[in-house]
């Protein structure tokens, strides 16, 4: 609020015509994407570092943002995915003693537009409402023909590639020296690496397109299948990996992954109206019962009712609606959810489901080496 | 889990009377934790000893006792019911000791009843010291290096190993009652010495300061099958060392990242787990500000001051869950109340700021220690909601109504820099606003930062609101301007002052540029799920949420946060008067501002403003919904002191025109009005001026009462006795202006007399009538309230009848009204008139089954007192007893006199009821907290004016066998009479004093009355302290003292020797 005075006005404009004035931060530049909104009221910096939301404008419910500032230690990747961030209250003289710089300055750096000042309940309701939609930020200080973005913005196909653009050119290892794991990158959140290497896991990140018998040369216990941006179908060759690998090692999924393994068995998906994002998603635990709340970020869902003459079965419902966050194969060691387990942001009532990946691990080695 | 088929009736224990650390959020959690229950089809028992209360009105619980909630008593009903089960969760600490007592004394096992929810070993693990340590211990998490200590060497020892500043917690007190931060060995003697007396275990903790951390709780929710959440997380922005009941608080936290927060959280849940708490529970953790480190400094096992805020940040409802859960329902299969679309089984994300500012006492005790530390102060509290922290800040503040709109003191310029500094160190009352003067006077964030440890977050955001002041100064009219300080939460009050004109002519100019907020839900959710939830704040934003519907609607103003003499009675008849107009056909609105309340629950109202209640705030909302009118009468003075400015402003004032509350309030036309009816009163006339009010006194004669008019609870209200005490008065304790008069009366010593009546215009309905047992000159709410009344005759009663059927139809009543008389000489006067709800409200209607706001409510709407079923003219009697006793919280509130007098003091008070009036009073004075020995010493210390009446008390008190104890001149008097006394010595003698016999506690009771005047009286002072320190009861007027006796003495019997007989010769 304090720098108010010397911000350039920007607009946020919504394919149904809706305009928000605001204040601009960050890139000056102008830019597109699908605008979505999280509930979570810390993590921020987690948030906008998850390269789930590439092509995304992302919209936080809390009203100010920016308050503890921006610190080295909680990024989940290292480039920005996301197109736009769009808050009610950019605060600027932020207070944790890990702050190392605004939020402002950073996504200038990284060159992301960003809008503050706006009724973003207001935004959110209309999200709601509508579903999730195409907005356009406009470059700081500029004035636009509201009609012709519109036009514009309904023409505008919002890009399908974005696996492609946040995943690892190359494999890279992460060393350690319990279970060897490959982890798959098809936009990975750091918190899953973290959460493995804090298992001693042997972890070597590979590119999304990495084959099947690329990732079992490499001899893993088990694979990881990490959380991604965007619509499962639009990589079906990962599908026809996961096809492949099921069955000869243990596989783990997390929200993409989760929705590729689901595929890859035979189950569809669908998009979301808006999506499930933020801290606070209660999911229930089928086989314990036990109800955890969760951190949530996708736009798409499995469709429970695909996943019947599948070898998948259910393990997890979202509590609210009841949509598939998690299954597990009826034959093989492999199971997913479409949560992130890992938390960063967010609760982290479930990383024993990294535990339970360490485990049954453990049980498969033990099984090969009885059959020995 | 379904919910248990095996229990049938289930005892709920209340918290009794309000006192400091314990308010109206019992209330709040009690009554929806027995409509909860009563809901899944349970037969819901309530005991509760305080009938101010919406939990004891009998549509609340199947069977209400109003009780004592003792040992004793709370037995006896357990024998009587015969309940399965016992929830002692919900009423407050009281209600936690009790069960705990319960338990103590077997008749839990005996009669095989179960305690629900949290199990007892649970709240032992959570509360005794030791144990907690133990299981902090044995879960590796870190508390502050600390020692139980049971006496004083104990305490040296530890201290000695690791040094001062050294925190004293006694263990099972009510918020942190006696404890302290020592500095020295001097402090160290003093706060342990009294930590240890109110200890009900002689115990205490010293612990490590950690002053300067951050504090942090943690609302969470645990069930039965193990699902935990949290509900909620706060951020004191007072630091660690301020009783978070005495910190300005915000929700959620406004300074931890996630990674901070995430492990608070799952330290909160792991413990929650460890204690297995079935039910709601709290978390207080220290944070340090420059590291992960942080350590747990207490658990609350039970709902609580924080729980009922957080569910009001944030729309969850903690108490009503935690008594499902109580009965086996898990979070899982419970819905949301809020959105009923989705799960209890969540957390809540707020997309607004919440912030809390504590009510303190200090405007009534002015002598009271103002600093703030680990033992709790604040009588109340005022939530706001905004979108950014600058605006809830600044909502809450106008919302205290201790004549702050801004971050701004009066007299601001004449405070020096080194008085400033050292009110900024010392946390007090009013920190916030020297820190906006300093702020203004340049001193630099980091700097106040060092004298605060308040993080610079904080003051960053109070920094961008006073650099804003400058800007709204240099822009008069500015459009862009005026939107962005209404964005930070400025007031038009504040604004106006800037711009130098009339507050309405900025609110016209906000309304002439649609500068004007729009309301926003509170869903629990930030928007993600539709709900449908009436409960809505203010802010200046862009969608307005809040819908008018096509019913016509009333709006009823609330009493804002809880003071001395406004207490929980007045959110009682908001909450009915709500009820009363939707039984009436209308939409009910409600505004107020106290998260601890009833009426704050949006399920009572058909719709819930949490606003301020000022002018702006209240205008924009009648703006929008465009109400029939507003209620005023039940939210205290603080609903009747907005009435002009509203009428101003074309609003209709519903009930009691604004024209008729003027004159029952403004002196010189209650007086006109009254000589017109034909009523006496007592001399009296209003002075503006030293000069005036010498003149008057002197006519009227002495003594006379003193105060100012326009205020509740006898605020700065004296007796003076000659005219250089008046002069002092008029010079020292007012400010008196011809828009303040000030009020000066002949004051008549007598029996006092209350009544409360309704009016619908035609006919008057008195339920009842009230006598007091002090005399005339201890403020009616100090007073101990019988009814009915005892010592009046026929004729009386007939003359209160009579005088109050004319008074209400002379004064033009529509609605409730509240009369005080003094009957002196056998003549009746009036002394005083409130055309509102009064505090003795609850208790009537409780007594006599007359729902006296509801009626007055729907008289209120045109429905006649004849139509609704009533017969005018006082009610008959209603079988039995009742007593009202007040209740103090003077262990709290150091420094402050306990001597009762026209100023009001008490916070909260109790009902005693049975077939005599002795034993009523027993049970008042016991539920009140009192201690009645039946056997043992009276410490008399008595002004030489009433050592006659002394004397015939203490040779009562003789005759049942109890020793007197006095200083030489009460026991010449006492002696005179032929009564033995033991003569102590006064104060500063060589020998044993009067202090040593209170500390040794070989006194049982302490009678001590002040000497008339004004002057200085120290020995008095400290000796009342003394007693109140250590716990023995101390009677300030004798009618207490005879009230007391009569009590012992149909307690226990006299002996006497036989009369020797004459021999006839």
């Amino acid at each position: 609020m304090a720098g108010g005075e010397r911000m350039k006005t920007r607009y946020l404009i919504l394919e149904d015509g809706t305009v928000f004035k605001g204040n601009a931060f960050g890139s000056e530049e102008g830019t597109i994407g699908e605008v979505i909104f999280t509930t979570a009221m810390t993590g921020y910096q987690e948030s906008i570092s998850d390269p789930s939301n590439c092509g995304q404008i992302l919209t936080f419910t809390y009203p100010m943002v920016g308050n503890y500032g921006i610190n080295p230690d909680d990024f989940e990747a290292i480039e920005l995915g996301l197109s736009g961030v769009v808050i009610r209250e950019l605060a600027e003289q932020p207070s944790n003693f890990r702050s190392a710089g605004t939020l402002s300055d950073f996504l200038e750096a990284k060159n992301v537009p960003g809008i503050e000042g706006i009724d973003t309940r207001k935004l959110t309701r209309i999200i709601r409402k509508h579903g999730s939609l195409k907005g356009h930020l406009t470059k700081a200080g500029e004035e636009v023909d509201v009609a012709k973005v519109v036009e514009t913005l309904k023409a505008t196909e919002i890009k399908i590639n974005v696996v492609e653009q946040v995943s690892t050119k190359r494999p890279y290892p992460s060393p350690g020296r319990g279970k060897r794991v490959v982890l798959v990158d098809f936009g990975m959140k750091h918190g899953i690496l973290r959460e493995l290497n804090k298992r001693n896991c042997d972890v070597i990140v590979v590119p999304y397109n990495t084959t099947a018998k690329e990732i079992l040369g490499m001899n893993p216990d088990g694979v990881m299948l990490s959380n991604g941006p965007g619509d499962p179908t639009d990589i079906p060759e990962v599908i026809a990996m996961v096809k492949e690998i099921i069955g000869q090692v243990p596989i783990f999924g997390v929200c993409l992954g989760h929705q590729l393994i689901s595929l890859a068995s035979g189950a569809t998906s669908f998009k979301l109206k808006f999506g499930h994002r933020g801290g606070n998603h209660p999911v229930k635990d089928l086989i314990t019962g036990r109800t955890e709340l969760t951190s949530q970020n996708h736009g798409f869902a499995i469709d429970a009712d695909s996943l019947a003459n599948t070898d998948l079965e259910i393990t997890h419902v979202a509590l609210n609606d009841g949509t598939v966050e998690g299954v597990r194969h009826k034959k093989f060691p492999v199971y997913s959810v479409q949560f992130h387990p890992e938390g960063s942001c967010g609760p982290e009532d479930s990383t024993h489901l990294f535990d339970q990946f360490i485990e049954l691990m453990n049980d498969v080695n033990k099984k090969e080496n009885s059959h020995a | 889990m379904p919910k248990r088929k095996d229990i049938e009736t289930i005892l709920v224990i209340g918290s009794g009377p309000i006192i400091i650390g314990q308010a109206a959020e019992f209330d709040y959690a009690g009554t929806q934790a027995c409509i909860s229950l009563k809901e899944e089809g349970y037969r819901v028992i309530l005991v509760n000893s305080n009938p101010a209360t919406i939990m004891t009105d009998t549509e609340i619980a199947d069977k209400v006792y109003i009780e004592p909630i003792t040992l004793p008593f709370v037995s006896k009903i357990i024998r009587k019911e015969r309940p399965d089960a016992i929830l002692p969760t919900l009423g407050g600490q009281t209600g936690l000791n009790m069960a705990i007592a319960l338990d103590e004394s077997g008749i839990l096992d005996e009669l095989g009843i179960e305690i629900l929810g949290t199990k007892l070993e649970a709240i032992h693990k959570a509360e005794d010291r030791d144990l907690f340590r133990t299981l902090m211990n044995e879960l590796g998490e870190p508390v502050p290096e600390s020692d139980i200590i049971h006496n004083l060497d104990e305490a040296k020892a530890f201290v000695e190993k690791i040094g001062y500043p050294v925190i004293v917690r006694p263990a099972f007190t009510l918020g942190g009652t006696g404890g302290g931060i020592c500095h020295n060995d001097a402090d160290l003697l003093e706060i342990v010495t009294s930590g240890l007396k109110y200890s009900p275990v002689t115990q205490c903790l010293l612990e490590k300061s950690i002053a300067g951390y951050k504090e942090i709780e943690y609302e969470v929710m645990r069930d039965s099958a193990d699902n935990a959440i949290v509900v909620c997380n706060m951020e004191n922005v007072d630091a660690v060392g301020i009783h978070t009941g005495d910190s300005i608080v915000v929700a959620p936290t406004q300074t931890l990242s996630d990674r901070e927060n995430q492990m608070l959280r799952n330290v909160s849940l792991k413990i929650i787990r460890a204690l297995k708490i079935e039910g709601g529970c709290n978390v207080q953790l220290a944070l340090d500000p420059h590291s992960f480190n942080y350590y747990i400094i207490e658990v609350n096992p039970r709902v609580s001051r924080s729980s009922a805020l957080a569910s009001k940040a944030t729309g969850y409802p903690i108490a009503k869950l935690a008594a499902k859960i109580a009965v086996g329902l898990t979070l899982d299969e419970m819905m949301n109340p809020v959105t009923e679309k989705t799960y209890a089984c969540f957390e809540p994300a707020l997309d607004y700021i919440v912030a809390k500012i504590p009510r303190w006492p200090f405007d009534k005790f002015e002598s009271a220690k103002r600093n703030l530390g680990t033992q709790m102060k604040a009588t109340g509290e005022v939530m706001s909601l905004g979108r950014t922290f600058e605006e809830a800040i600044l909502k809450s503040v106008r919302s205290l109504e201790t004549g702050h709109f801004h971050l701004e003191m009066k007299n601001s310029e004449t405070i020096s820099d080194e008085w400033m500094e050292k009110r900024i160190r010392r946390a007090g009352d009013e920190r916030l606003f020297f820190i906006g003067e300093a702020l203004r006077r340049g001193v630099t964030v980091e700097t106040i930062h060092e004298w605060s440890q308040i993080d610079v977050f904080f003051l960053n955001k109070l920094q961008n609101i006073v650099q804003f002041e400058k800007v709204v100064q240099a822009n008069p009219f500015d459009k862009e301007v005026l939107y962005k300080a209404k964005r930070m939460g400025f007031a038009d009050k504040t604004i106006a002052k800037y711009w130098n004109v009339k507050e309405i002519e900025v609110y016209n100019f906000k309304k002439e540029h649609n500068i004007v907020p729009v309301y926003k839900m509170v869903d629990t959710c930030a928007g993600e799920f539709e709900s449908e939830t009436p409960y809505f704040y203010g802010t200046y934003e862009e969608e307005n949420e809040s819908i008018r519907t096509d019913k016509e609607s009333v709006i009823v103003l609330g009493s804002g946060p809880i003071r001395i003499g406004q207490g929980v009675e007045f959110d009682y008849a908001t909450v009915h008067s709500v009820w009363a107009i939707k039984e009436a056909g209308y939409e009910a609105i409600i505004i107020n501002n106290n998260p601890e309340t009833v009426s704050t629950d949006f399920s009572i109202s058909d719709k819930l403003y949490f606003e301020p209640l000022t002018v702006e705030d209240v205008m924009h909302i009648v703006d929008l919904e465009q109400p029939k009118g507003v209620v005023v009468q039940f939210g205290g003075q603080t609903a009747i002191n907005l009435a002009s400015a509203l009428e101003e402003r074309g609003v209709k004032i519903l009930g009691t025109t604004l024209e008729d509350i003027d004159r029952a309030e403004n002196r010189n036309e209650f007086e006109a009005a009254l000589h017109e009816i034909g009523i006496p009163q007592p001399l009296g006339k209003t002075a503006v001026s030293v000069d005036e009010a010498v003149a008057i006194a002197n006519e009227i004669g002495y003594p006379v009462l003193v105060r100012p008019s326009y205020v509740l609870g006898g605020r700065a209200m004296q007796i003076v006795y000659n005219e250089g005490e008046i002069k002092h008065y008029m010079e020292h304790a007012v400010e008196a202006s011809p828009e303040k008069p000030v009020l000066i009366d002949r004051y008549l010593t007598g029996t006092e007399i209350e009544v409360d009546a309704i009016c619908d215009g035609e006919n008057v309905l008195i339920p009842g009538i009230m006598e007091h047992i002090e005399r005339a000159g201890v403020h009616s709410g100090d007073s101990i309230a019988v009814y009915p009344p005892q010592k009046l005759s026929k004729q009386h009663i007939d003359t209160l009848v009579d005088y109050t059927t004319r008074l209400a139809k002379g004064l033009k009543i529509i609605g409730l009204m509240n009369i005080q008389y003094v009957i002196s000489k056998d003549e009746v006067y009036v002394i005083e008139v409130n055309p509102r709800s009064s505090r003795t409200v609850p208790f009537l209607s409780k007594i006599t089954s007359i729902p006296m706001a509801n009626i007055a409510t729907k008289a209120i709407l045109g429905q006649s007192i004849i139509e609704q079923g009533y017969k005018p003219g006082l009610a008959p009697n209603s079988p039995g007893v009742y007593v009202k006793v007040p209740v103090f919280s003077f262990a709290k509130l150091r420094r402050v006199d306990i001597t009762l007098g026209p100023e009001m003091k008490s916070t909260g008070e109790v009902m005693g009821k049975d077939i005599t009036l002795e034993k009523a009073l027993y049970k008042g004075l016991v539920a009140a907290g009192m201690e009645i020995k039946d056997h043992g010493s009276v410490l008399m210390t008595i002004s030489d004016k009433e050592k006659e009446e002394a004397t015939e008390i203490a040779k009562r008190f003789h005759a049942i066998g109890f020793r007197i104890i006095a200083t030489q001149g009460t026991a010449d008097a006492i002696q005179k009479a032929g009564i033995p006394v033991d003569i102590v010595d006064k104060i500063g003698s060589k020998g044993a004093t009067l202090l040593d016999v209170i500390q040794k506690g070989n006194a049982q009771f302490v009678i001590n009355t002040l000497t008339k005047g004004m002057q200085p009286e120290r020995d008095g002072f400290r000796i009342r302290r003394e007693s109140v320190e250590n716990g023995i009861p101390c009677l300030t007027s004798l009618d207490t003292a005879e009230a007391m006796l009569r009590v012992i003495e149909s307690m226990t019997f006299s002996t006497d020797t036989m009369k020797h007989q004459e021999v006839r010769a």
